[in-house]
């Protein structure tokens, strides 16, 4: 039955988006975490998200696409360091400055990460209504007869 | 007169195991607005329904050798995918419009909504020409 695996995929988006929430919070919140070296210091992450597909038998199965394995739900396949150059500030009393004088901080855009917040939570309430609906739906189903 | 199920019940199974399956499909869409190079899918209801009735009445597969599988039973036949023309295409590759998916969703759990109550009126039907009240 189909009303059951839209609880899955829905699932599955929220635990996504969640996942991205996750690195989104982790990020701002190290937005200004300094070291004294590139190596140490704290870079952007971002979750890399990818369609799971499921044939009848429940396999992840890519490559097949036509009927029931039409609909798929999301994958978080990893989380990767963004490669954005980091800042270095010239702050010379700082404690962890080098022996230049410079501070590295987080390659992290404060302003790019606010708006993947505001998309990763609507995105998480879209997944909450559709489950809503579906569970509507099974209850109705219940319903049949009576 | 001979009652079977499928004649007593018309089209409105069908439509009713059409709508969930296509529930199913349009909540993949939307968990899946944000993945890169996701193509957004749906399917012609019209023509599904069309080729479930179809089938219906063909009563499914001829056996016309001991090794033929019978067809039919719980596939859902004649459902074509097809993928949606986005109309604001993103850089990622990803072809899901949200809020055409969500108008899309919330319509069908309408439609559901409705097969569902046409389907249970057809069973309160049978229900009272058996009692015979």
């Amino acid at each position: 039955m189909g009303l059951n695996r839209i609880m899955d995929i829905a699932g599955s988006g929220m635990n996504a988006q969640s996942v991205r929430l996750n690195t989104t919070a982790s990020n701002i919140a190290n937005a200004e975490s300094a070291a004294s070296s590139a190596d140490n210091v704290y870079r952007g992450r971002h979750p890399i998200f990818a369609a799971a597909y499921h044939n009848m038998l429940g396999h992840p199965d890519s490559t097949n696409l036509s009927g029931d394995e039409a609909s798929a739900g999301v994958n978080v396949l990893g989380i990767v360091e963004s490669d954005a150059p980091l800042q270095m500030r010239y702050e010379p009393n700082h404690p962890l400055a080098d022996e230049q004088g410079y501070v590295f901080y987080p390659n992290v855009n404060v302003v790019e990460e606010m708006t993947n917040m505001i998309s990763a939570s609507r995105s998480f309430q879209v997944n909450i209504e559709v489950m809503n609906s579906a569970k509507q739906m099974v209850q109705r189903v219940l319903t049949l007869g009576q | 007169m001979a009652i079977n199920f499928q004649q007593a019940l018309g089209m409105s199974e069908s439509a009713l195991r059409l709508r969930a399956h296509r529930a199913e499909v349009l909540s993949a869409n939307l968990a899946n607005a944000d993945t890169p190079n996701y193509k957004a899918k749906d399917f012609d209801f019209h023509a599904a329904l069309q080729s479930a009735q179809q089938q219906q009445s063909r009563g499914g597969l001829m056996l016309t050798q001991d090794r033929h599988i019978e067809g039919g039973g719980q596939m859902l036949p004649g459902v074509n995918m097809t993928y949606r023309t986005p109309t604001q295409p993103s850089i990622d590759g990803n072809t899901v419009d949200e809020h055409i998916e969500h108008a899309e969703f919330m319509a069908n759990s309408l439609e559901f909504q409705t097969a569902f109550t046409l389907l249970n009126s057809r069973f309160k039907g049978l229900i009272s020409a058996i009692r015979g009240e």
